[in-house]
């Protein structure tokens, strides 16, 4: 009893770390990258004792300090308890969700089978979506709490946004659990280490490609990233939800954001790249198509599919990093419509399809 | 284990409370969100008679209560919005046009 | 007291005091924040009658998308008078809500008692396949009702939204 209370605990703790420190990174990589691609150097400034050799991690305690020593400001005529409850909803789904991500397969000590994820629920993708939609609080709240009419205009731009993609995103990933046949996020990683035609991994990038590709933008519009940024859009509305939030509450929002981005990059590694899966890794080792194998021990593997998914989920990060630094941002109007009369209707003509062609590779049964 | 009439009991006390919102509230959107109230009370009804019973039609009933719950609360916002348009009012007292 | 009952009272009482909070609030935002709150406790309530399914879609279609789109009509209209609290209308309410919970009480005491959780159920109630099967062979024309519903109600939101003109 008490081991398995100390399982779960440490589960939850690793991965809730793991998210949190790749939220900070991310943070540092965005500034680096946006540099990188304006030919500039970059977030070279905090040093320590004179010394800024190691930047990454001098940023990463120069930024929590600075933010973290800033007054707090609360808006007078604003509402108290709401602006301060306001980054606690925004941060809180963000931490949540990835609970029901598996980060690898099962993991044997002692006779004791470890199943490498921190809540297996049977609902799991549903409980995903359900925590994605509740993070719209945080933004509504916290807009309306400033009285503000900047920050009105974004939340009420960043709750329509939020809903309208909801609905995308919901029915993209509808093909991905059509072909697999459940709602458990292990079970559908489970089954993309099939094979197609004897050679190609069975991942959802091969078998769902639109669903990616529709997914990934609803993703980035959950996020609020450029090129969806509108509840911020500086350029017009000043800093949209979050101009009256100074201090912690404001870094609350920022890694609740980082959090989000790291939260989508794992699920569309999940969902489309195979998860935790290595291309003909099974439990005992490599298994080539080609007839050879090579027989690993069991630590090796599970070593070998947490650091695969790891390397995807930063990859993924990368990426949005990269669109967010390559992209300009969307009118209103464009967002609206790309949401209801593009990504919509592609993501029903995708689950007719997939359901097409499943009745037919069944035999019309 | 719990009774089921304890769950019964929480339910009509939340029903209870949904119905004195829409008695005394004097603002139309909380009208609407107390009615949200009392359709929830119902639903843990339901969903309490449908565990003791070991019944799947219980929740299913909740399932289409959800969407007529959505249906509703879609119209009556956009009702609402409609009239404060005209009116520049929330409070059901002032729309009082057809009372003699 | 066992844990399953503690952790009924707890969520009942909680439940008690963010309804009441809905409907005493006089700010609406207040109100629907209580509110999502509510939603969210008897979700839970849901999940400890084995009800998975219906608890997730509960916060996923109550907390998540209906409530939002209250916030987003009060902060749409955002009207700017807070309602007057007139002592009188609200006492004579509160005290019909009494009656009406002494009425339950009353009834509730007339029947036998026995356990929420009493029947026999399977691996898997509650469950994604379980609502399904029910969902898609016992209430097939129901379900397709509720979309024509569904698709009434959008049509008519759009229509009486809209400004004329």
């Amino acid at each position: 009893m008490i081991v398995e209370l100390g399982i779960i605990a440490a589960k939850a703790l690793l991965v809730l770390f793991m998210v949190l420190n790749l939220a900070g990174v991310m943070g540092w990589v965005e500034r680096k990258g946006s540099a990188l691609i304006q030919d500039r150097i970059g977030a070279n400034r905090a040093s320590v004792l004179g010394f800024a050799g190691l930047g990454l991690v001098n940023t990463l305690i120069a930024d929590p300090i600075k933010f973290l020593t800033k007054e707090d400001f609360i808006p007078p005529s604003g509402d108290r308890l709401l602006h301060t409850l306001a980054p606690c909803l925004a941060l809180f789904p963000a931490l949540v969700t990835f609970a029901v991500i598996p980060f690898g397969d099962v993991l044997v000590v002692g006779g004791r089978e470890i199943n490498l994820q921190v809540a297996n629920i049977n609902v799991g993708i549903l409980y995903i979506f359900a925590m994605a939609s509740l993070s719209v609080y945080g933004i509504v709240i916290g807009a309306w709490a400033s009285n503000n009419k900047f920050s009105l205009l974004g939340g009420v731009r960043g709750a329509a946004q939020m809903i309208s993609y909801e609905i995308a995103m919901g029915l993209s990933v509808m093909g991905i659990l059509m072909v697999y046949g459940t709602l458990e996020l292990q079970q559908i990683v489970r089954s993309q280490g099939q094979l197609l035609w004897g050679w190609l991994p069975a991942w959802g990038v091969f078998l769902q490609p639109v669903a990616l590709l529709l997914f990934s933008a609803a993703a980035v519009a959950e996020t609020k990233r450029i090129p969806f940024d509108l509840p911020e859009g500086e350029s017009e509305i000043v800093a949209g939800f979050h101009t009256e939030y100074s201090g912690g509450k404001f870094l609350m929002f920022f890694t609740g954001e980082f959090a989000e981005m790291v939260t989508s990059a794992g699920l569309i590694a999940t969902l489309y790249f195979g998860g935790w899966q290595v291309p003909y890794l099974l439990r005992d080792g490599f298994h080539f198509p080609w007839g050879g194998t090579w027989l690993l021990p069991q630590l090796a593997v599970v070593l070998l599919q947490v650091g695969a998914f790891t390397l995807k989920v930063v990859f993924f990060c990368w990426l949005f990093v990269l669109l967010r630094w390559t992209l300009p941002r969307f009118r209103y109007d464009q967002v609206m419509r790309l949401g209801w009369k593009m990504l919509l209707p592609l993501a029903l003509l995708n689950v007719m399809v997939t359901g097409v062609v499943i009745v037919a590779l069944q035999g019309g049964r | 284990m719990v009774p089921l009439d304890y769950y019964l009991f929480l339910s009509g006390v939340l029903f209870a409370i949904g119905v004195v919102g829409v008695v005394i509230r004097r603002n139309l959107i909380v009208i609407l969100m107390s009615i949200e109230l009392m359709l929830n009370a119902v639903n843990l009804t339901f969903i309490a008679f449908a565990r003791s019973l070991g019944s799947m039609e219980g929740q299913v009933i909740v399932f289409f209560v959800m969407t007529v719950a959505a249906a509703e609360a879609v119209i009556g916002l956009a009702i609402i919005i409609s009239i404060f348009r005209h009116r520049q009012t929330l409070d059901p007292q002032e729309m009082q046009l057809l009372r003699w | 007291m066992t844990a399953p009952v503690l952790l009924f009272f707890v969520l009942a009482a909680l439940s008690v005091v963010f309804s009441l909070a809905v409907v005493f609030q006089r700010n609406p935002v207040h109100s629907a924040m209580a509110l999502v709150v509510t939603l969210f406790l008897v979700a839970i309530l849901f999940l400890t009658l084995d009800a998975p399914m219906v608890g997730i879609l509960q916060i996923l279609v109550y907390a998540g998308a209906i409530m939002v789109l209250f916030l987003f009509v009060i902060m749409l209209l955002n009207p700017e008078a807070l309602e007057r609290r007139r002592a009188l209308w609200w006492g004579l309410g509160s005290i019909a809500g009494l009656l009406l919970v002494f009425e339950f009480a009353d009834f509730l005491s007339d029947i036998p008692r026995q356990a929420a959780q009493g029947a026999a159920v399977g691996e898997g109630f509650g469950g994604p396949e379980q609502l399904a099967q029910s969902l898609f062979h016992d209430f097939v024309l129901p379900f397709e009702v509720a979309s024509v519903l569904l698709l009434v109600a959008i049509v008519g939101a759009v229509v009486l939204a809209k400004r004329e003109g």
